[in-house]
């Protein structure tokens, strides 16, 4: 297997973005990716994409957007994994490259949300339709399971289990504030969460990741090539990806997400790391207790611990393990498809030196953590800079 | 969308059928065709309508299809042979201010028959099972 690096990184702004549409998005993003990697050839691409299909009424996203990229008959392929679809694709174009059987590929995601669909009936569907979402079940609710099994299981007082996870939003609007391409820059309090609105208890709206429109890509390449382009050269040093029951009530502990240990162990063995050798971490924090839970599963924290991460001041920049750098799905916002190749355009910032007020001072090693639906799919990928 | 008819025809919302393995002893709901310890054979078997709640949540903005049931409460129920099942919580109280006063986690409940939700314009009543406080 040869050594990958990411050569090239590029996202949208990302938000409300009622002007654009879903080719032009994607075509904005891979434009820069391949300007800033400076190649003007593919071998192929992956498209990372949830749901366009109810979103906008448009599949067959490989063909689309190899067309409006200008790439004719580019080999080009579409990866669905509900809201890990973008860190699948990267793991796939991560693969090829490895295997040699291309040099240059693009990967990218891509999720246009504000279309008119009820957005919150086209996220069920990564549920268990005939056993989940059937019920009413929403994915804020699955979260919301999910919290309470937690608060139940480690017996925290209602009152303090709510004040330390709103920590968990009012730190990922901390960081966004100072990412131009986030959806909502504005810094927020822990009474700005617990005055919002209940979404499902005892999840409120400022625990969840917002409706966003938005793409981003990343261009991969063999080391040696990688070498020539006189840029820091971050390598793809492990990669990890699992599967676990896709109805909450089927998996062993709900408050415990073993599919992202499953996926963290293997891209930790194949990185020949352990988790105190990671200097930054972009992870899937669609609803605040999922930053908590995933925390835990990937093994930065003991099983209840994590709760006390950003109300500790651990997980902030500056702190001891820097979290969601870019204000996380939280602020940066959430286009489901995008989001996981968003992480990897952060940490390859960051890993850079090139993330201006956000930088982590002597990043070497990001890990990326991506989640399908309610913990069925999750994707790591740990990149170091050489 | 799945026809009425169809709706009609699943066992599983009608009378509970789950499935058991009949080299292991494990119950899976809905039945499966494979079983985790390798075996395919199973026999079909009903679930037990008692249990506890395991955790719950109240979804205050559901999909358009709940939209005019709102609010909806749900629970992961443990039935009484250890099998978990989703279910909505029925018969509560119209107005409820705060809802951990009457839902815990460890309560008992019982599954019913109930109707979930009409479908579409023509609002056909699709049928299935929920529980509910005892």
């Amino acid at each position: 297997m040869r050594e990958v690096a990411v050569i090239g990184v590029g996202m949208t702004k990302f938000g409300e973005l009622w002007n654009t549409n879903l080719r032009s998005l994607f075509v904005e993003a891979a434009l820069k990716a391949l300007k800033d990697a400076g190649v003007d050839r593919l071998d192929s691409m992956y498209v990372g994409c949830m749901t366009s299909g109810l979103f906008a009424h448009q599949e067959h996203l490989g063909a689309l957007m190899a067309d409006y990229l200008g790439q004719k008959h580019l080999p080009a392929y579409r990866i669905e994994s509900a809201c890990a679809s973008g860190g699948l694709a990267f793991r796939l174009g991560f693969i090829e490259v490895a295997s040699g059987m291309s040099d240059i590929v693009l990967v990218g995601g891509v999720e246009k949300m504000h279309t008119g669909a009820d957005v919150t009936d086209a996220l069920s569907t990564a549920s268990d339709s005939e056993y989940e979402a059937f019920l009413g079940i929403t994915f804020p609710g699955l979260y919301a399971m999910i919290a309470n099994a937690y608060m139940h299981k480690y017996r925290i007082p209602y009152k303090e289990f709510r004040e330390k996870l709103a920590h968990v939003a009012v730190k990922n609007h901390e960081h966004g504030s100072k990412n131009p391409n986030a959806q909502f820059r504005m810094k927020i309090t822990v009474d700005t969460v617990l005055n919002s609105t209940l979404v499902a208890d005892p999840l409120r709206l400022m625990d969840c990741s917002p409706v966003t429109d938005g793409a981003a890509c990343v261009v991969l390449a063999p080391v040696e090539i990688a070498k020539k382009l006189g840029k820091p050269v971050v390598k793809v040093i492990g990669s990890g990806a699992a599967t676990s029951a896709i109805a909450l009530a089927q998996r062993d502990d709900i408050a415990w997400l073993d599919v992202v240990e499953a996926a963290a162990k293997r891209a930790y063995d194949m990185a020949k790391i352990t988790p105190k050798d990671i200097d930054l971490v972009e992870l899937h924090d669609c609803f605040t207790i999922a930053e908590v839970c995933v925390l835990e599963a990937l093994g930065f924290y003991e099983p209840g611990g994590a709760i006390n991460a950003a109300y500790n001041g651990d997980t902030y920049i500056g702190g001891k393990l820097p979290v969601n750098t870019s204000g996380g799905l939280k602020a940066k916002g959430h286009p489901v498809g995008a989001t996981g190749v968003a992480q990897i355009v952060e940490i390859v910032e960051q890993l850079r030196g090139n993330a201006g007020e956000r930088q982590v001072k002597g990043a070497k090693r990001g890990l990326a953590q991506n989640m399908g639906g309610s913990g069925a799919s999750s994707v790591v990928h740990i990149l170091e800079v050489e | 969308m799945l026809t009425p008819r169809v709706y009609t025809e699943i066992p599983q919302r009608y009378r509970l059928e789950a499935n058991k393995c009949k080299a292991c002893g494990k119950v899976f709901f809905p039945p499966r065709l494979v079983c985790t310890c390798g075996s395919q054979d199973f026999e079909p078997y009903r679930l037990p309508t008692r249990g506890k709640i395991v955790t719950y949540t109240v979804v205050r903005t559901p999909g358009f299809v709940f939209k005019l049931q709102k609010p909806i409460v749900l629970a992961i129920v443990e039935l009484e042979d250890g099998t978990r099942i989703m279910a909505q919580v029925t018969d509560l109280p119209p107005v409820v201010e705060d809802y951990s006063e009457i839902i815990k986690i460890g309560a008992e409940v019982e599954l019913v028959f109930r109707k979930i939700f009409s479908e579409q314009e023509a609002g056909i009543h699709v049928y299935g099972y929920k529980c509910r406080l005892i």
